[in-house]
C-alpha cells in the first residue's frame, strides 16, 4: 500500500543511521536487558491511564449509580434504592417496548446489510477496472457522520417532501408516512443503518477473501465446482470468523443504535416517535438521564444493554468455537 | 478473528501494512475477469452510495415545494448558497467547523502517539501481567462507550467542564483498536535486531523509541491518524451530551439544526453539506489509503 513515501524497508535502513554509530559488541549478552524490562509499563500507562480513568471508572461506576435513585441535580450522590430501579426498567413498558424495536430494527438493518456486504466483496474481488475508484465510493457512506446521514434520510422518507414518496407516487402507488408507522419508520432506519455500513463490512469480507489460497479455488475448479459452488463452499466457510467477527461487531451497534431514531423525526424529541414506534434502547437511556433527568434508571438501562451485548457475544463466541470443533 | 480470539491465538503471519501491495487482482482468492453484470451490479452500489450525499446538494438548492415536484429536480442551482448562509445563520456551523478540528485533531494527535507506545511496549517488551493487560485491551473492545457515559458526565459536570471541548477529547484520547493495530503491525515490521543495535549503541529507552520505533511504525501511524480523525469528527453521542449548541462540534450542531425549527428543508440540507464537505474532501484526497487501512486493520483484527 502506498500509504506513506517511505516503506518500513526503507525506514530500517535509514533509522540506524540517526543513531551513532557504536564499536560492535556482541548483542548476546545484552539480550536478557533488552527483552526484559519494566520500561513497558511506561510505555502503556497513558493508556491505561485515560483508559482507566475515562472508561474503566465510569463503566464500573455505572453499576453503582444504577442502585440509586439520583437525578441530574444531585449529580453527586443520590438515594440508595438498591434494585428498585432494575425492578421498574423490567416492569416498564417503555424499557420492553424499547427491547423489542431495537430487537428488529437491529434484525432488519444487520441481516440484509451483511449479506449484500458479503455479494458486494464478492464481486469487487474481480479482476476490475477502476477497482480503487469502486471501493472508495462504497466506503462514503461510512465516512459521512450519522448526523449528517440521518437528515438527508429524513429528507427523502419525508411524507410531504421527500424524493421516495413523489417516486412512489409517480408510479401510481400510495404515499407513505414513513416516520408515523412502526414497520415504515424501523425500515427507513434500518436503511440509514445499512447504507452506512455495507461498504464497510464489504471491504473487511474483501479483505478476508483476498487472503484465501488461490489453490482452494483451484481444486475445486478441477473437481468442476460452478463459481457458485466455489461460492458456498470455498468463500463462505473460509470467511466464517470473519463473519462471525462482523455479525458481533454489528450487533453491538444495533443494540446502541441512538443518533438515528434520535434525528428521524427532525423535530429532537427523545421518545422515538409520537407512540415510540422506533424507540429504541439508547435512545430510552438518553431520554430517562438527559429528558426525564433520572440518571439511576439511564444506568440501569445502560448496564441491561451491557447484559445484552454479553450475551450476544457470548453465544456468538460458542457458536463459533462449535463451529471450529466440527470443522476438525 | 483475533478480536474474538483469546490472546495469543491471533495470527501474526499478515504482512505489515507498509508492505507494498501485490498489484492486481491476482493475490489470492478467486480473481476472474468481471463481466459487463458485475460491472453494472457495482455500478448501481456506488451510486446508491453517493446519491444520498448528492441530494443534499440539490435539496439544498430547492424550496420544498420545489423538491416535491413531479419531476423532482435533479441538479443543484445558485440557491445553494443563499441556504449555506441562512444555515450558518441558524446554526454555528463554522464555529462548529473549528471546534470539530480542534477536537478530532487534538484526538488523532493523542491517540496515534499513545497507542504507538502501547503497541511497541505489548510487541517487544517483555514485563510481568503483558499477558493479563493486553487481554484487558482487546476485552475493552467490546464495550459499548454508551455505557460509560452517565458517570463520565457527572465527571464532566463535577469538574464543570460541560460544554468545553477537553470534555470531549480527553476521554476519547485513547483507543484499545489502536493499540493492538499498532502491535500487530510491530511485531512483523520492526525486527529485534534493530531495536538490541540501538540498546548497544547505549541509546536511552526513548531514544529508541523516536529513532527507531517511530520511524518504522510510520506507516500504520498515518493509517490510524485517518482512521482516528474520521471516527472522530463522526462521534456523535457523547458530544451530543457533554457540549450544547453554544460550543459545538459538527455533528451537535447538526443536531441542533435538525431538531430546530427550520421551516425549509433546503437550510437543513445546506446544514448538513457544510459539516460533510471537510470529512469528503479529505476522503477525496486520502480514499485510497483509508480503504487499505481499513482492509488491513481487517485481516489484523
Amino acid at each position: 500500500m502506498t500509504i506513506a513515501s517511505q516503506s518500513p524497508r526503507e525506514a530500517l535502513i535509514t533509522a540506524p543511521a540517526a543513531l551513532s554509530p557504536a564499536p560492535a559488541r556482541t548483542p548476546a549478552r545484552r539480550r536478557t536487558k533488552l527483552t526484559r524490562n519494566r520500561w513497558g509499563y511506561a510505555y502503556v500507562a497513558p493508556f491505561f491511564l485515560v483508559f482507566g480513568a475515562f472508561s474503566l471508572y465510569p463503566f464500573l461506576y455505572t453499576a453503582w449509580v444504577s442502585l440509586h435513585r439520583t437525578s441530574l441535580s444531585d449529580i453527586d450522590g443520590g438515594t440508595w434504592v438498591g434494585l428498585e430501579n432494575y425492578r421498574n426498567l423490567l416492569q416498564s413498558e417503555f424499557f420492553w417496548n424499547a427491547a423489542r424495536n431495537t430487537l428488529t430494527i437491529g434484525v432488519l438493518a444487520t441481516v440484509p446489510q451483511l449479506c449484500m456486504a458479503l455479494g458486494l466483496a464478492h464481486l469487487l474481488n474481480y479482476k476490475l477496472r477502476g477497482r480503487t475508484f469502486f471501493r472508495t465510493v462504497m466506503l462514503m457512506p461510512y465516512a459521512t457522520s450519522i448526523a449528517a446521514a440521518t437528515l438527508v434520510f429524513a429528507q427523502l422518507f419525508g411524507r410531504d417532501y421527500g424524493l421516495i414518496n413523489t417516486a412512489l407516487q409517480s408510479v401510481g402507488l400510495e404515499r407513505i408516512d414513513w416516520e408515523a408507522g412502526t414497520w415504515s419508520s424501523q425500515v427507513a432506519i434500518a436503511v440509514i443503518v445499512t447504507w452506512r455500513w455495507t461498504g464497510y463490512n464489504a471491504l473487511i469480507y474483501l479483505a478476508a477473501m483476498q487472503s484465501i489460497p488461490g489453490e482452494l479455488y483451484e481444486a475445486a475448479e478441477i473437481d468442476g465446482a460452478s463459481r457458485w459452488k466455489q461460492f458456498l463452499h470455498v468463500t463462505i466457510p473460509s470467511l466464517r470468523p470473519t463473519i462471525l467477527f462482523t455479525v458481533v461487531v454489528s450487533t453491538i451497534g444495533a443494540v446502541q443504535l441512538f443518533g438515528e431514531p434520535l434525528l428521524f423525526a427532525g423535530n429532537g424529541t427523545t421518545s422515538g416517535g409520537s407512540s415510540g414506534q422506533y424507540q429504541t434502547l439508547g435512545l430510552l437511556m438518553y431520554q430517562q438521564g438527559w429528558s426525564n433527568f433520572h440518571i439511576g434508571q439511564a444506568a440501569t438501562t445502560a448496564w441491561a444493554m451491557f447484559l445484552i451485548i454479553l450475551v450476544i457475544v457470548g453465544v456468538n463466541a460458542l457458536i463459533g468455537r462449535l463451529r471450529a470443533r466440527a470443522d476438525r | 478473528m483475533a478480536t474474538l480470539a483469546l490472546p495469543g491465538t491471533e495470527t501474526t503471519a499478515v504482512s505489515p501494512v507498509g508492505r507494498p501491495a501485490r498489484r492486481g487482482g491476482g493475490k489470492g482468492g478467486k480473481s476472474g475477469k468481471a463481466g459487463p453484470v458485475t460491472y453494472t451490479l457495482l455500478t448501481l452500489s456506488a451510486l446508491v452510495s453517493i446519491f444520498p450525499l448528492y441530494w443534499t446538494l440539490v435539496a439544498g438548492s430547492h424550496t420544498n415545494a420545489e423538491i416535491a415536484g413531479t419531476p423532482p429536480p435533479f441538479l443543484p442551482n445558485a440557491s445553494l448558497f443563499d441556504n449555506v448562509k441562512l444555515a450558518l445563520e441558524q446554526a454555528p456551523i463554522g464555529k462548529a467547523i473549528l471546534n470539530s478540528i480542534l477536537v478530532s485533531g487534538a484526538i488523532t494527535v493523542g491517540t496515534v502517539l499513545f497507542c504507538t507506545l502501547a503497541g511497541f511496549a505489548f510487541a517487544k517488551l517483555q514485563f510481568r501481567g503483558k499477558g493479563l493487560l493486553l487481554s484487558l485491551v482487546i476485552g475493552t473492545m467490546m464495550v459499548p462507550t454508551q455505557l460509560s457515559v452517565i458517570p463520565l458526565f457527572m465527571m464532566i459536570a463535577d469538574l464543570q467542564w460541560v460544554n468545553q471541548l477537553q470534555a470531549v477529547i480527553l476521554p476519547t484520547l485513547v483507543s484499545a483498536f489502536g493499540v493492538f493495530f499498532m502491535r500487530q503491525f510491530l511485531i512483523s515490521a520492526l525486527p529485534n535486531e534493530l531495536l538490541e543495535a540501538g540498546r548497544v549503541d547505549g541509546a536511552s529507552t526513548f531514544r529508541i523509541f523516536w529513532s527507531i520505533v517511530v520511524p518504522v511504525a510510520r506507516p500504520a501511524m498515518a493509517v490510524l491518524a485517518m482512521l482516528t480523525f474520521l471516527t472522530a469528527w463522526n462521534e456523535f453521542f457523547w458530544p451530543l451530551i457533554a457540549l450544547t449548541t453554544a460550543n459545538p462540534t459538527v455533528q451537535v450542531a447538526l443536531a441542533g439544526l435538525g431538531s430546530g425549527y427550520v421551516p425549509q428543508q433546503a437550510v437543513i440540507m445546506a446544514g448538513t453539506l457544510l459539516g460533510t464537505l471537510p470529512v469528503l474532501v479529505v476522503f477525496t484526497i486520502l480514499g485510497k489509503q483509508i480503504v487499505g487501512g481499513i482492509m488491513q486493520g481487517a485481516v489484523k483484527g
